[in-house]
């Protein structure tokens, strides 16, 4: 059977078990929309701005646990992805990136809303095509579901010239497997290799975990909860690893970092042997790189080789899928029990328990964060942007469920909350609490009208203290108060929802909140919720830039 | 120790790949001292020659970091192996009636070749490991050299060991030499837990 390109993308995406895909229409990818009529089974959600289908494909992949689809049209559509393919990038989310472009004949002429993105995107891709033929969509878009999933998965873009999608190929069937001489699947780790870190752990005194993104992309908290049981070992997560622990778990000890908990940072330089679980030892989780632990041992598993020993050398190297290798590593592991080292990390949380929620009235970081853990029953799907309201949110919400947790960590993306929240609802039906900065807020408001469009129980939980609240921080600790460029302006946020069609409520004192908390328990339509917070407040623990996690401070007066 | 270290990798012949490679060089800052691409003896796969200046923690992860494009099948350092590396150099050597022997005399102490011949120039073709080319390059400067170009290196394995990437079936293979490199030591590392 002959169909155009433009039908053939579709019964891909049909065959791929898409269900929802985010883009915004444009010139070249005209031929497509002419199609999207014949696929109702496809959902396509139109956004308002480029950059806000990328995020909604990355928050949809994280709380689905699938990959992500978005598309945009040639030149600024696909540029405007740019910054959603990064942040997907960075946090390895698998997502299928599809853009138009100009026809063929044209390509390298810089006719209009020419861009060569997939030459911009090479660095931020784990791979992208460049579609000469209708022919080659059906596999070319098999590779890139596939590439996208497996192994370290990420963002992977498929442009496709505009007569390209007009043009007729033969289309018998999706394809039913891929060929990839260069990528193989790394999934089973070398048995040698299990051995080793295995006789590592069983002899470890103070073996400390810190689980990555890669338990939760493996969905292997079973796994790690098996683990760390067997080997009665007490685990810390990076920010991306929150939810990949449970921290009703007795053995779970927060997270660390640079505003991770105190006895979490404490834990991971006094441990003897460090495991690193799909985790990438970043400088933000790890502190000065040499000045980390100097004496540990590091055990590090990960699916990428070119991880393991990147910024630590590794005693241990354990190169597989996290759910696979622990459960090869489980039958190795000797049933240890470490009560010394473990009443030692109780002593230090007893000593700074991550309680900093002061009595008072006034709106606090840390007490509203608290509230709604109460009120949600600690059960919600939490999304932030970047910032402050972030740390709080880390630091603050119990998660115990896996994929409850979605935040931009390695790109630090200002304005994720929105899209990426409202991408995380198309794959639950539970209202998803999004964290917002105000800064944030602004940068992606414009998708209230599709949050609108589709009437998403969404609610976004403006954490409004007037100002650029990091980087305030940063200015008051770092900058001798020399504020600049953080006091920002800002409109009535109720009545910009309201003006959205969505609702819009405010809340100014604690008392405030919690009877907004209640009055939302039944209401299934989006909310704008402006909570105005205590202007100056800070967020600590904090391990200021360059210090060693050794150096972690719980107050200003610390400095 | 820094050193120059030979990096042997077999890419789809496909556009783009060139550039994929060498975006990864630029953003992960390793520094590409030449490099030569070229057919090898399997149809549809080129076979890249990349000098890495570096550490050798640095050209593990150049190693590493390559390995993981699609479209690059195997990655070899075969810096430590026996291995044949050439360069070939063309230099535009002024030469006239008055020296024009003298030129020839070092022409054929380094066993090069005269390709061109002119009243006031001579063009010499220079083949050797890069020792050899730096080293005819120094004594042809005296004349004066008008033009200079040089290919970059070019190695092989000795013997009956080949870099030749795994058949399709076999990916695993190419996979498992990174994979073997995750153990090795690099310099100025910590002792291992094994030691």
């Amino acid at each position: 059977m002959r169909l155009t390109g433009a039908r053939i993308l579709m019964e891909c995406l049909r065959a791929e078990g898409v269900e929802v895909f985010f883009g915004y229409p444009g010139g070249v990818v005209l031929p497509l929309y002419n199609t999207l009529g014949e696929y109702p089974d496809i959902k396509h959600v139109l956004v308002r701005h480029e950059q806000a289908a990328a995020h909604a494909a990355d928050g949809y992949a994280r709380v689905a646990g699938r990959t992500g689809v978005c598309l945009a049209t040639s030149g600024p559509g696909a540029t405007n992805l740019v910054t959603g393919i990064t942040t997907a990038y960075m946090d390895s989310v698998p997502m299928v990136v599809l853009t138009g472009n100009v026809a063929r004949d044209l390509i390298g002429r810089d006719g209009f809303q020419e861009a060569d993105i997939t030459g911009i995107t090479l660095p931020i891709t784990k791979h992208n095509y460049l579609l000469m033929r209708a022919s080659e969509i059906a596999p070319a878009v098999k590779e890139a579901f596939h590439i996208a999933s497996t192994g370290r998965k990420g963002p992977v873009l498929v442009d496709i010239p505009k007569d390209v999608f007009i043009e007729e190929a033969e289309w018998d069937g999706y394809p039913e497997g891929v060929s990839l001489r260069g990528y193989p699947i790394m999934d089973v780790p070398r048995e040698e290799e299990v051995e080793a870190a295995a006789k590592i752990i069983n002899q470890a005194e103070k073996p400390i975990v810190i689980a990555g993104h890669g338990v939760v992309q493996s969905s292997a908290q079973t796994e790690l909860v098996d683990f760390a049981e067997r080997s009665d070992t007490p685990v810390l997560t990076t920010l991306l690893g929150i939810s990949g622990m449970p921290q009703d778990h007795e053995l779970s000890y927060g997270f660390l970092g640079m505003h991770g908990h105190f006895y979490a940072n404490m834990a991971a330089d006094r441990a003897d042997v460090v495991i690193g679980i799909g985790m990438r030892f970043d400088d933000r989780a790890m502190g000065r790189f040499n000045a980390f632990n100097p004496g540990a041992k590091i055990v590090h598993i990960d699916i990428d080789p070119a991880e393991i020993g990147k910024n630590f050398k590794t005693h241990a190297p354990v190169n597989g899928d996290v759910k696979v290798t622990l459960e090869r590593l489980l039958p190795q592991l000797k049933q240890a029990s470490h009560p010394q080292w473990r009443a030692e990390i109780d002593e230090i949380m007893l000593q700074h328990p991550t309680d900093y929620v002061e009595e008072g009235t006034l709106l606090s970081g840390p007490w509203l964060v608290q509230a709604l853990a109460e009120s949600t029953g600690g059960d919600a799907t939490i999304v932030t942007g970047v910032g402050q309201h972030q740390m709080w949110a880390a630091q603050y919400y119990p998660y115990n469920r896996l994929r409850q947790w979605v935040t931009s960590g390695g790109l630090g993306t200002m304005g994720y909350e929105i899209p990426a929240a409202m991408g995380a609802q198309f794959a639950q039906r539970e209202p998803i609490w999004s964290i917002c900065g105000d800064g944030g807020f602004q940068m992606t408001s414009q998708e209230l009208q599709t949050v609108a469009d589709h009437n998403l129980p969404v609610r976004f939980a403006i954490f409004n203290n007037g100002f650029l609240g990091m980087v305030r921080q940063w200015q008051e600790l770092f900058y001798a108060n020399n504020y600049h460029s953080v006091d920002l302006g800002q409109p009535d946020f109720v009545k910009l929802a309201e003006a959205y069609g969505v609702r819009g409520v405010r809340a100014t004192t604690r008392a405030d909140a919690l009877q907004l908390f209640r009055e939302l328990e039944d209401y299934d339509g989006p909310v704008v919720i402006d909570f105005q917070l205590e202007r100056e407040e800070n967020v600590w623990p904090m391990v200021p830039a360059g210090a060693a996690l050794s150096e972690t401070i719980e107050s200003a007066a610390d400095l | 120790m820094a050193s120059r270290n030979t990096i042997v990798a077999h890419v789809e012949d496909r556009p783009g790949v060139l550039a994929r490679v060498a975006s990864l060089f630029r953003r992960r800052g390793f520094n590409i001292e030449s490099l030569t691409v070229g057919h090898c003896e399997e149809p549809g796969l080129s076979r890249m020659t990349i000098v890495v200046d570096g550490n050798d923690h640095q050209v593990d992860q150049a190693c590493r970091q390559l390995f993981k494009l699609i479209d690059v099948i195997s990655v070899q350092d075969i810096t430590y192996t026996p291995m044949v590396d050439r360069e070939l150099a063309l230099i535009k050597v002024a030469a006239t009636n008055f020296n024009r022997r003298e030129v020839l005399d070092v022409v054929e102490v380094f066993r090069a070749d005269v390709v061109d011949v002119h009243a006031e120039a001579l063009m010499v073709q220079v083949l050797g490991d890069e020792g050899k080319v730096d080293a005819a390059l120094a004594m042809f400067e005296q004349f004066g050299i008008l033009e200079m170009v040089r290919t970059g290196r070019v190695a092989m394995r000795r013997g009956t060991q080949t870099t030749k990437p795994p058949g399709i079936s076999d990916s695993q293979q190419a996979a498992a030499a990174i994979r073997a490199m995750l153990g090795r030591r690099p310099e100025g590392a910590l002792p291992f837990a094994s030691d």
